[in-house]
């Protein structure tokens, strides 16, 4: 089970670490000894649950492989990020040079991963980030030693277009909230949407976190487009869909979108989404065996559904793991163990997964289409999407 | 735009306003008169919503989850006020600020630890799912116009109260002169604390009218509050007449400016709450003389 440290105790360890600061810091005799995973996760705020997800299925992939990772035992230690990126330094800090973790895993929230990025480039840490889709992380801010587990928000944005186009439709209304996140959505979508021969005809960014949809859904219905692509997730997700539907749009135009529409919000919204096709790189639904035997883990183990936050976890871990044992566990061969890394390839419960040159997942993106309250698998949008990377010097 | 579509842009707007007044009234009623700026306002809107969401799951009928969490929010409010808030009349603002701002961390936690973090739907009461066309492409949910005849009717109501029984006439009285109310032989404190329950259950109700349209989720509470403060600066603190008619300025100004100004719209209702104060510093109805 997790068990966060509190904040307090977090900073008394800080203090102590820092008191005794005659250890030295990656050292070969550490080799032996406990190997420090330290999570930079939210356990409170909107995200809490995203973050325990995480969390447990790291620790599921962990007794996966007895506890051990090339051989040393393996020593958690949690901090509570709250999604906050004004408190991300100091909470990196606390975990890279207080508690000098091996290894730095984290966050869900990309203004903190962004803050985690400024530190982890200076100081080497090697990082897995297990869920922030910020472009940056494997584009223009990418190092050596930050890999990505999850996915970049591209991936899960340009296939969407294809699909949409597929389906005939060739004239299109993007709506998002307009924070990075939306943002790098939107021009993902933009991007595969005009090349593929479509036509944006009206672009409406909405202030984040405002709910408040009925004028722009007013104003859609006076456009008459032939599909709606949105970027929307969480409580705001479920809101647009109820308000969708309920406005008597749901029929007329289709809606779209990259699969956060409706991750963790088909209960929330009810029968309302029924119709609402999505792109993203894994779906509940998958029929594998891996994604069933890994969803049957997580569940007995934690008696929640797994979902697709819960698989970079897992997966963060088994690719760890694979590196780590080729290393024999010495994290201070930091060359062999980035080199380890790369070449890591792992049969994931979202289908085959290796990391492409700019440490982000190549991995097959799937057409989702809930139906009957539940996601369905279609088939796949794009078959080991690789991320553009945008201004990432190692891509070369 | 087509005038069918500024007419359909007008509705929109005065239907987001008449939620937010119902919001609203509550919050100026406090300030007005007890002097208190409750930021719990907004936590009394969630746990409306909370509780509509948790009964009407195990009922299944909103209805049913109205006349139970009421009662539940009667207790919530009178206790607030009783065990917290009535000890700071005599302090100045700031104390006040920090006393309610730590109880929406408080109830925060609550909700938190109560119900968890998911964001949930609450389904509409099955005789309100209908809906009536509205052009040719969208269509007008019936519960749209419930909670706005529902939001018209109680602000009716809340005249009728204020301005033609006697617990009104001492509102009014107390909102001008609490010293003058209490020396004519009015007893503030049930006063006082049967208004600030009244402000909670206010709030708690416009939370279960909205459950069924915004869905519930953590930190709903703290946006409406927001929107809620900016209609009582608007409208004049203190006066339900002003928050009325700021809470429709604002519903109206907010959804116009999602559709001429997508880029800046979150900035729109703070425009015309700058323009309305460099004209009437006070708000539209604001009286000069109500001061604490």
């Amino acid at each position: 089970m997790r068990t966060p440290l509190s904040r307090r105790a977090v900073l008394a360890a800080a203090s102590a670490a820092a008191a005794s600061a005659v250890l030295p810091r990656r050292s070969f005799a550490a080799s032996k000894a406990k190997i420090k995973i330290g999570l930079l996760l939210p356990y409170s705020g909107t995200y809490a649950s995203l973050g325990n997800n995480i969390t447990d299925a790291m620790k599921l992939a962990a007794s996966e492989k007895k506890n051990r990772l090339g051989g040393r035992e393996i020593e958690w230690v949690a901090v509570d990020d709250e999604s906050d990126p004004a408190k991300a330094p100091a909470n990196v800090n606390k975990l890279v040079v207080g508690e000098k973790v091996d290894i730095l895993t984290g966050p869900v929230h990309s203004g903190v991963a962004m803050a985690m990025m400024q530190i982890v480039r200076q100081e080497k840490t090697l990082t897995i980030v297990t869920n922030a889709g910020a472009q940056p992380i494997t584009g223009s801010l990418c190092s050596p030693n930050v890999f990505r587990t999850s996915f970049s928000n591209w991936q899960t944005s340009y296939p969407c277009a294809g699909v949409m186009l597929k389906d005939g439709r060739k004239k299109a209304v993007g709506m998002f909230w307009n924070y990075s996140f939306g943002q790098e959505s939107m021009s993902a979508f933009r991007e595969g949407f005009t090349k593929g021969g479509g036509t944006i005809v009206k672009e409406i960014p909405v202030p984040f976190p405002t709910t408040e949809f009925q004028a722009n859904l007013s104003e859609i219905a006076s456009l008459k487009p032939d599909a709606v692509f949105v970027f929307f997730a969480g409580a705001g997700a479920a809101k647009f869909i109820k308000d969708y539907a309920a406005a008597g749009l749901m029929e007329k135009i289709p809606l779209y979108g990259s699969g956060f529409l409706t991750e963790g919000v088909l209960g929330a919204a009810g029968p309302a989404a029924n119709g609402i096709k999505t792109t993203l790189h894994y779906a509940d639904a998958l029929d594998t065996p891996a994604n069933k035997k890994f969803r049957e883990a997580f569940k007995k183990a934690t008696s929640r559904e797994a979902d697709v936050y819960a698989v970079a976890g897992y997966d963060t871990i088994h690719l760890l793991a694979q590196a780590l044992d080729k290393v024999k566990g010495d994290t201070s061969a930091e060359k062999d163990l980035i080199a380890a890394l790369e070449a890591a390839r792992t049969e994931s419960p979202r289908g085959p997964f290796r990391f492409g040159k700019t440490h982000n997942p190549i991995q097959n993106v799937y057409v989702r289409l809930v139906k009957g309250g539940r996601e369905e698998v279609l088939g796949l949008a794009q078959k080991e999407a690789d991320d553009p990377a945008f201004g990432c010097a190692m891509a070369t | 735009m087509t005038t069918s579509l500024v007419a359909v842009q007008l509705l929109n707007g005065v239907e987001y306003g008449l939620l937010l007044f119902l919001v609203a009234s509550g919050l100026t009623i406090i300030f007005g008169v007890l002097g208190v700026l409750n930021f719990a306002h907004g936590s009394f809107y969630m746990l409306g919503a909370y509780l509509a969401y948790f009964i009407a799951e195990r009922t299944g009928s909103l209805l049913f989850a109205a006349l139970l969490g009421l009662p539940v929010m009667v207790l919530v409010g009178f206790l607030v006020e009783r065990l917290a808030i009535s000890r700071l009349y005599a302090r100045d603002h700031l104390s006040q600020v920090l006393l309610t701002y730590g109880l929406v961390l408080v109830f925060n936690d609550l909700q938190r630890a109560l119900f968890g973090n998911e964001v949930h739907g609450v389904p509409m009461p099955r005789a309100l799912t209908g809906s009536v066309a509205l052009g040719e492409m969208q269509s007008w949910p019936v519960y749209r116009i419930f909670t706005s005849v529902a939001c018209l009717c109680i602000a009716l109501l809340l005249r009728q109260v204020i301005l033609g029984t006697r617990f009104g006439m001492s509102v009014r009285a107390g909102a001008s002169n609490a010293e003058m109310v209490e020396a004519l032989g009015i007893d503030v404190r049930k006063l006082f604390s049967a208004l600030f329950t009244a402000g909670a259950v206010l709030a708690a109700l416009s939370g279960m009218l909205a459950a069924p349209l915004t869905t519930v989720y953590p930190g709903m509470g703290e946006g409406i509050l927001i929107v809620s403060f900016v209609v009582v600066v608007i409208g004049g603190i203190g006066s339900i007449k002003g928050a009325f008619a700021g809470a429709l300025l604002v519903g109206i100004a907010d959804t116009f400016g999602k559709v001429l100004l997508p880029g800046v719209s979150s900035a729109v209702v703070y425009a015309v709450m700058a323009a309305v104060l460099l004209f009437r510093p006070r708000g539209l109805l604001g009286q000069p003389a109500l001061q604490r």
